[in-house]
């Protein structure tokens, strides 16, 4: 397949399937550039101790290297994925409560994956970014909190004024035509 | 295998729980009960992957500076080998349980080694971590599970069958979810004996006495 333009809306989509098709590490070093540091400060915020997080940091991006056969940019952004990847490590790290994943659709990125469905959903997660972004501070805190572990699954956030709904519909078709090409 | 449109699920799991999931901050019981239910019903796939959306926004938000050789001690675990190499993931094979719950059981519902509690009624205890406990529950067709409240949070999904209790009507897929208001007398459908997962963050407490003598033995 032809390699999805790098836009503003579709941020590292180009760089993730330069590295999946051809393990470009040039596209990686890029990856890494914007997400390490990134993933580093989710972990200590998360109460990981700064050498610790680093190398999990480290862990996760050669993750991404490694599973990049399995990003799918109809159902979630890099960011997105890159999250879901650093808190499975968070949650290895604890040694406490595992998190059994739901059962695998068993398909991977459609490889003819609709362009345009791509794009908006692309397109909607840096909405809901922008959105997170503009919350009043109390609320935003809240909201990060729950995602640092510093919330319980009884005090969980309020995500008022934030466009998941978008979001959610988007995937859902997604998902409605992955199970219509398993028959 | 028919599901995952969650065309007859009724009952969902609430946005707390699929938040909590998302961020991954649950209990590894309760863990169990959205992985089981979201195998199941694609409308909280859909959910639960938005919640990772926000997660993905929250990752995004800042960064904190790197040691200074960090990509390149990155780069030098890297592998090149192509991915086409690796194995593509694979439908698990279709069963009456969920593949999570299958994982924990050692196999499909014929795997589960029951313990009875009495009135027909039996359990399997599931191993997690202490913060919740799961257990396997079977009620024989048109059996009633001792009246009881909650003093914690209890999420009960259907695998099998179906129960009612004063609340509403419960089939496959569907969860319950009861907090310390709800004091609730489930019963099985008549049709066919049903099979629950139920996990709790608390011991339950049952009103009559014979219940309470037997909970020692529930290990709940
Ligand atoms: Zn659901």
């Amino acid at each position: 397949m032809a390699p999805a333009p790098q836009t503003d809306t579709a941020p590292f989509v180009a760089d993730m399937i330069l590295i999946r098709d051809h393990r470009d590490r040039q596209a990686f070093a890029r990856l890494f550039a914007h997400f390490a540091p990134r993933v580093k400060g989710f972990l200590m915020k998360s109460g990981t101790e700064a050498g610790v997080a680093e190398d999990c940091a480290q862990d996760v991006m050669v993750t991404v290297w490694n599973k990049a056969h399995l990003f799918d940019p109809s159902r979630a952004s890099v960011a997105t994925w890159v999250f879901t990847i650093a808190r499975n490590r968070r949650i290895d790290l604890a040694r406490r409560d595992r998190r059994p994943e739901p059962e695998d659709l068993g398909w991977g990125p459609e490889p003819e994956a609709a362009q345009d469905d791509t794009v908006v959903l692309q397109q909607e997660t840096e909405q809901l970014a922008e959105a997170l972004a503009s919350l009043p501070d109390r609320q935003r805190e809240l909201i990060e909190k729950c995602y640092f572990g510093d919330l319980s699954h009884r005090e969980i956030a309020d995500v008022t004024g934030l466009p998941l709904g978008t979001i959610k519909s988007r995937i859902r078709l997604a998902l409605d035509k992955l199970r219509h090409a398993m028959g | 295998m028919p599901w995952g449109d969650g065309m007859t699920i009724k009952h969902h799991l609430t946005e707390n729980l699929l938040m909590g999931y998302a961020a991954g901050t649950l209990p590894e019981a309760f863990n169990l009960v959205v992985a089981s239910h979201v195998s199941m019903c694609d409308t909280c796939r859909a959910a639960l992957e938005s919640y990772e959306a926000l997660g993905g926004a929250v990752l995004e938000s800042r960064g904190v500076d790197l040691a200074d050789d960090g990509l390149a001690a990155c780069l030098a675990r890297l592998d090149d080998a192509p991915v086409a190499d690796r194995p593509a993931p694979v439908r698990p094979v279709p069963g009456a349980l969920p593949a999570p719950l299958r994982d924990y059981i050692g196999g499909d519902i014929d795997a589960i080694r029951w313990r009875p509690v009495g009135g027909g009624v039996k359990q399997a205890i599931l191993p997690t971590s202490d913060a919740a406990s799961a257990r396997l529950l079977f009620i024989p067709a048109g059996a009633a599970v001792p009246d009881h409240g909650h003093r914690g949070m209890e999420l009960t999904m259907v695998l099998q069958g179906a129960f009612a209790d004063e609340t509403d009507h419960f089939g496959r897929g569907d969860v319950e979810i009861a907090d310390e208001e709800l004091e609730h007398t489930p019963v099985a459908d008549i049709g066919a004996d049903c099979i629950c997962l139920a996990a709790t963050d608390a011991p339950l407490r049952f009103r009559s006495l014979i219940p309470r003598l037997l909970q020692p033995f529930l290990k709940i």
